[in-house]
């Protein structure tokens, strides 16, 4: 079990400045992130990118920025724990938190920071009545996990994008039959995987299906007949079939963060603009994740958030003692 | 009308259509535009074309808005639903070219 005193979920740029903004008051943090390197949407989505907006830097690259903000908690030793993702937020007793990841790791914290940014990206589902009574092992995956499993049985793929191109490549030759549904009459993937599905169409080892979209799923307990509809003809067609994956994507989701009883409005935790404190006494939200009268989804604006949320933190840690602020350029940044 | 601002219909979830005067002199995109008119848009990711919450379809003036770059093309692609007219609000810069645009949001992307 790891134990800290605040435990931050999420290691953008604003999660890894809020180690800094702690550390100076000495407060110790570990970060858990979903993603397997730290950095958030920067790192993983535009590391290249030019930033115009930090303070201080005329330009930054995303990528250099990151590297940065690590250079600066380095003196307060945070701790990692990434490609992990928080399920479970429980208050133990009087005080602390205990954090649970899909991986069974062990948070313990005295305080919680949610700075989440976007939240995690999480398979898109499309919109057909019935399909959650297949989910969990019932027929429907919105992932492929083991495509071994699917060895020798019947596969209908929903999707044009290029993760359903990919796997209809390759579980071709694994599974019995496979239909492969898509909305549209092309394909704008790469074009190899596109010649490559048209080939294994022609020869008869799948089944396509253009113009078409899920209409309705229908088993008894287990998933056992698609209907497909013709978006033009608005004819139907019954596939039997043992799984359904619909691969439309990723879309950015506050994931289980929703259910732990925070105050939500539009996808984003409400705060309190004293703090960025949460209606949950010890957690706070600070950067894209949370929102108020005129929040600004900018950096700069996540960092003055992660140090104010700092002080609020070390007086919710430290009841009834009196601090003061300290510069650093009186004090210097003292490692622990 | 401003010489600075375009006219931008939208139409309601009731077929009712909405004229709103946008400006064009400030480089916001469609998406951000819907958003400060307070329109029910997620816009989650901020304009990166990576989460379509701002998805419409354009109901007139698609011929007059500039073709779609490969990364709104990958997005639309992936989704479930989306029409022929459909577009990412982000991807759309208000310019003079889109006086007269109508669009509606999009249903279901959330």
């Amino acid at each position: 079990m790891i134990s800290t005193d605040i435990a931050i979920i999420g290691a953008g740029p604003v999660g890894l400045f809020a180690i800094f903004e702690a550390g100076l008051l000495k407060m110790r943090c570990h970060l858990i992130d979903y993603l397997p390197q730290v950095g958030g949407q920067l790192s993983e989505i535009y590391p290249k990118k030019p930033i115009y907006d930090i303070p201080g830097y005329p330009t930054v690259l995303a990528q250099e920025l990151i590297d940065n903000l690590m250079e600066q908690g380095k003196p307060f030793h945070p701790g990692f724990t990434l490609g992990e993702r928080i399920e479970g937020l429980e208050k133990r007793g009087e005080a602390d938190f205990v954090l649970t990841t899909n991986m069974g790791t062990i948070i313990e914290s005295k305080v919680v920071v949610i700075a989440g940014g976007l939240g995690c990206f999480e398979p898109r589902k499309p919109v057909v009545s019935g399909l959650e009574q297949f989910e969990n092992g019932r027929g429907v995956n919105y992932m492929i996990l083991d495509p071994e499993q699917y060895r020798g049985q019947k596969m209908v793929i929903a999707g044009g994008g290029d993760s359903a191109l990919d796997w209809t490549i390759f579980l071709a030759d694994i599974v019995d039959e496979l239909t492969l549904i898509h909305r549209s009459e092309s394909f704008r993937g790469a074009p190899d995987s596109v010649n490559k599905v048209m080939a294994l169409a022609e020869s008869g080892r799948i089944n396509l299906v253009l113009n078409s979209n899920l209409n309705s799923v229908t088993g008894n307990g287990r998933l056992e007949n698609v209907e497909i509809i013709h978006n033009k003809t608005l004819e139907t067609t019954t596939v039997a079939t043992d799984h359904l994956i619909p691969l439309f994507g990723l879309s950015p989701k506050l994931g289980p963060i929703e259910q732990w009883n925070l105050n939500i409005h539009k996808s984003a935790i409400e705060v309190n603009t004293d703090d960025y404190s949460t209606n949950i006494p010890g957690i706070y939200a600070i950067g894209d994740i949370n929102t108020y009268t005129n929040k600004l989804k900018l950096i700069l604006c996540g960092f003055h958030e992660a140090a104010l949320m700092s002080h609020s933190a070390y007086q919710y840690m430290n009841p009834g003692i009196k601090y003061t602020m300290k510069y650093t350029t009186v004090n210097g940044v003292s490692e622990f | 009308m401003e010489a600075n601002n375009i006219n931008i219909n939208v139409q309601n979830p009731d077929g009712s259509i909405v004229t709103l005067e946008a400006p064009i002199d400030m480089g916001l995109s469609l998406m951000e535009y819907l958003k400060a008119c307070e329109y029910d848009i997620l816009a989650t990711c901020g304009g990166m074309a990576l989460c379509a919450t701002c998805c419409v379809d354009v109901l007139e003036g698609g011929d007059k808005l500039h073709e779609m770059s490969d990364d709104e093309y990958a997005m639309l692609d992936t989704l479930p639903d989306v029409l022929p007219n459909s577009r990412l609000a982000c991807q759309l810069q208000l310019n003079a070219d889109m006086d007269g645009l109508t669009v509606k949001l999009h249903d279901g992307l959330n």
